[in-house]
């Protein structure tokens, strides 16, 4: 902006300064004129007073509003943003996966993919471009071998532990700057196989911020094992720990006689009926939907410590809420409006208890504390692949579904739940209302 | 096998350096990575060879020693794998195996294409072991049996100490050498994936070792080790060398001198230098480079390798002529296995024979 002040000579006049000049000056004289200007600048200011930068009085001096872009997995009817990420995958030497079938009109703006054509179809063997333990986590992720919210985040962070032991700086760059820049098409990669989970976008956000708090001074062994530590205390705190202390929270909330009803397959819902059952009597219901079929996993494995379990399809909810005394739920993660994203499915679960009277409690840590503020399921969610509705078997009526055109199949996989439908939200912090999750983010945030 | 085991660090892919296949590579690697797989490997189904093999009496079997292959529902785990040459009469399946798959589908018919996926582990397991001596007939039958069975020092238990010290070098387990890591351990552990359903064990019934396979069903995959099939790959190249390879070159080379080109058919392969002469009929063949072929020749369904010197009037059908041989006016070949540099006398007549020199053993 100087610059062009000082070519253009548009402004108030300088005192004593130059006409505009044309570009026939040389540098150190065109230096020393912005220099000049920048002091002019300032004095100005100081004269006015009061510095501009922060127009809302009572806001805190650190804290520049930031501008948030759309993200891009949400534009994908918007052929100048589709142009930008293949631009960007085509740097970072990641390849660029294919959408696949018809899409319903409502969710025309996200990307559907195929589990039968894998993204590693069009690298070469062995990657050379991408860590194999990264491609190795992709596809994992892509062909729903690993799953759920906890499981995800842990494996993105042994394997970012794994790169990180192999990383070696190249001779002329910083640690501190080169890891980051070689994270990013690992990023892309995963994000092209799946879309990035809440807690694994927050986990990735830690890393980054340790790797660039890295002092410069440090060897690089000393800094990459500073840097598994950090992973590791992580890994203790947010996940391990968190768990533990939910668990025994959401004990507290659980009497004898209880009639628990769950829902899909949580990883923290199943810790805390497990370590429960052991001090109390209840029994269970685990309500189950298709295409995914996850109650199957819960069922078998609170059938195998030893709880009453009943299974039904959520279709049966209904009749079997007026028994239930209270409602356990997993989330994906939870909303800076108090909304809860979770698997789809959740909300109509939410949605009957209320009008069943029954307490909603949801379970989640705090590292899948997420910034972001929807107030619908469309808006941001993921498509999964529309054949896993097929039924395998013969005769399967939508079998030949991308030959009928007015047909398209939905297979969608998150939903989100309103704050008014949930009662608790228990976290390692405590037991927490819905509406004090912006607290908590508050404080998330000084902290760091 | 011990040089192996120094000079690598990670996973190997192992190939037969006689292996032909169009197989999308990504399809066994990604069994091999998905599933944190001990080994996979690729098989195709056998067909039958269509034309007679020429210096060959009567049929064979495509498959000469059958294996017995038992996929899992999914066609993509291995589970058994036996060979006809060691079993006597009865197949034995474990009842280890039944309980955790109930379903077996068996096949044979089954063409190993010898090409592996193996972790590093098995690398350093071999580079200990030396009782095993075959990758593809001992040490993948070794791996899937494995699958079923536990660590053979959890069975022995506590009170055969002593004898576990001397059978040490001997009883070297895959086990022992199997690393698991264990913070990767935890993230499967909180998932909800599970490959088999109606019982109460986690995925893979907690098995370190597993074995996959990618059967092709269509594209093309030879390994060119006996004589029927290296013709048989060469019959398919003319169909397949556009599509694959170098769409840009023509079958029949530029440098090759053709007096009649009408009559060279359009699936005949035709190499550098070569010179054919006048009304030469040239069918379904591949023909190497600097050959001679002089005129009124009937080539048909032959395979000429370089070098060759085919002089006037002659007639070959179903032929396979090694290098530098020269066949003299007027032969009548068919079904024949021609050495390499065998002169055949003029107007020689010769139906389903193999004439070779003294000198070279060449095994059909």
């Amino acid at each position: 902006m100087a610059a062009r002040d000082g070519l253009s000579g548009v402004g108030p006049p300088l005192a004593g300064g130059q006409p505009a000049a044309p570009q026939g000056l040389s540098k150190e004289e065109k230096l020393q004129l912005r220099k000049e200007k920048k002091q002019q600048k300032k004095k100005r200011r100081d004269e006015m007073g009061q510095p501009a930068d922060s127009p809302i009085l009572g806001q805190p001096h650190t804290q520049l509003p930031v501008v948030k872009r759309v993200p891009e997995h949400v534009q994908v009817d918007d052929p100048a943003a589709q142009k930008r990420l293949a631009k960007k995958l085509e740097r970072q030497q990641v390849p660029l996966r294919p959408d696949y079938g018809a899409k319903v009109n409502l969710f025309s703006h996200l990307h559907q993919y195929s589990r039968k054509v894998p993204l590693t179809q069009q690298m070469s063997i062995p990657a050379i471009a991408i860590h194999p333990a990264v491609v190795r986590l992709g596809l994992q992720y892509s062909q729903g071998l690993l799953n759920g919210s906890n499981a995800r985040c842990l494996a993105l962070l042994q394997v970012f532990r794994q790169v990180i032991r192999d990383y070696s700086t190249p001779p002329s760059e910083e640690l501190s700057r080169d890891l980051v820049a070689k994270l990013k098409p690992y990023i892309s990669f995963l994000n092209q196989c799946r879309p990035l989970s809440a807690s694994m976008g927050n986990a990735i956000k830690y890393l980054k911020k340790e790797i660039s708090g890295l002092s410069s001074t440090l060897r690089e062994e000393e800094a990459k094992g500073k840097l598994q530590e950090s992973i590791d205390k992580y890994v203790r705190e947010k996940i391990q720990l968190a768990a533990e202390a939910i668990s025994k929270y959401a004990f507290e909330k659980i009497s004898d006689g209880d009639v628990i009803l769950v829902y899909g397959c949580s990883s923290l819902v199943n810790r805390t009926l497990c370590d429960a059952h052991t001090k109390r009597a209840f029994r269970v219901i685990v309500v189950d939907s298709r295409p995914r079929l996850e109650g199957r996993d819960t069922l078998r494995r609170l059938v195998r410590e030893g709880i009453r379990c009943t299974y039904v399809m959520i279709t049966a909810i209904s009749y079997v809420l007026p028994e239930v005394s209270k409602v356990l739920l997993g989330a994906h993660a939870l909303l800076a409006n108090g909304s809860v994203m979770s698997r789809v499915g959740t909300s109509q679960i939410a949605l009957v208890s209320k009008a069943y009277n029954v307490p909603v409690l949801v379970c989640c840590e705090t590292y899948k504390f997420c910034e972001r503020v929807q107030t619908d399921s469309f808006v941001s969610n993921e498509l999964d692949d529309p054949d896993d509705l097929i039924l395998p078997r013969k005769g399967a009526q939508l079998g030949g579904w991308k030959e009928n055109t007015s047909l398209r199949l939905l297979n969608l996989v998150y939903d989100v739940t309103p704050p008014e439908l949930v009662d608790l939200v228990i976290t390692d912090l405590g037991m927490i209302p819905c509406t004090s999750v912006p607290v908590v983010l508050r404080v998330k945030n000084v902290e760091q | 096998m011990e040089p192996l085991s120094t000079v690598s660090q990670t996973d190997v892919l192992v190939l037969s350096c006689d292996l032909i296949t169009d197989v999308a590579l990504h399809e066994v690697v990604d069994l091999f990575r998905a599933h944190d797989a001990t080994v996979s490997m690729l098989m195709k189904k056998a067909h039958e060879p269509t034309e007679m093999i020429p210096g060959q009496k009567g049929k064979k079997k495509p498959v000469e020693q059958r294996d017995f292959i038992g996929v899992d529902d999914t066609g993509k785990r291995l589970l058994f794998m036996a060979n006809e040459a060691d079993l006597d009469e009865e197949l034995v399946i474990k009842r280890s195996l039944l309980q955790k798959h109930p379903r077996v589908h068996l096949r044979t018919g089954l063409v190993d294409a010898h090409l592996y996926c193996l972790k590093k582990y098995v690398v350093d397991f071999l580079a200990e072991n030396r009782s095993l001596t075959s990758l593809r007939s001992e040490l993948i039958p070794y791996l899937v049996r494995k699958q079923f069975s536990s660590a053979a020092c959890v069975r022995q238990g506590r009170d055969s100490k002593e004898q576990d010290q001397k059978k040490d070098e001997k009883s070297l387990d895959i086990y022992s050498f199997v690393k698991g890591d264990s913070l990767l351990e935890l993230a499967p552990d909180k998932s909800c994936w599970n490959n088999l359903r109606g019982d109460m064990s986690e995925a893979f019934h907690g098995g370190r070792v597993r074995c996959y396979v990618h059967i092709m069903t269509e594209g093309l995959c030879y390994r060119v080790n006996t004589l029927g099939l290296y013709i048989e790959a060469n019959r398919q190249v003319p169909k397949l060398l556009p599509a694959l390879l170098c769409p840009e070159e023509p079958l029949v080379h530029a440098s090759a001198q053709v007096a009649d080109r009408t009559l060279v058919g359009s699936d005949s392969i035709i190499g550098p230098s070569t010179q054919v002469g006048e009304k030469t009929s040239i069918k379904h063949s591949v023909i190497g480079t600097t050959c001679t072929i002089k005129d009124r020749v009937k080539i048909t369904n032959c395979i000429i390798m370089n070098s060759v010197t085919i002089e006037d009037g002659c007639s070959l059908q179903n032929c396979l002529i090694c290098h530098n041989a020269v066949i003299e006016k007027g032969a009548d070949l068919r079904d024949c296995l021609i050495g390499s540099g065998q002169r055949l006398e003029p107007k020689a007549k010769h139906l389903n024979e193999v004439i070779v020199g003294s000198e070279q053993l060449m095994e059909i």
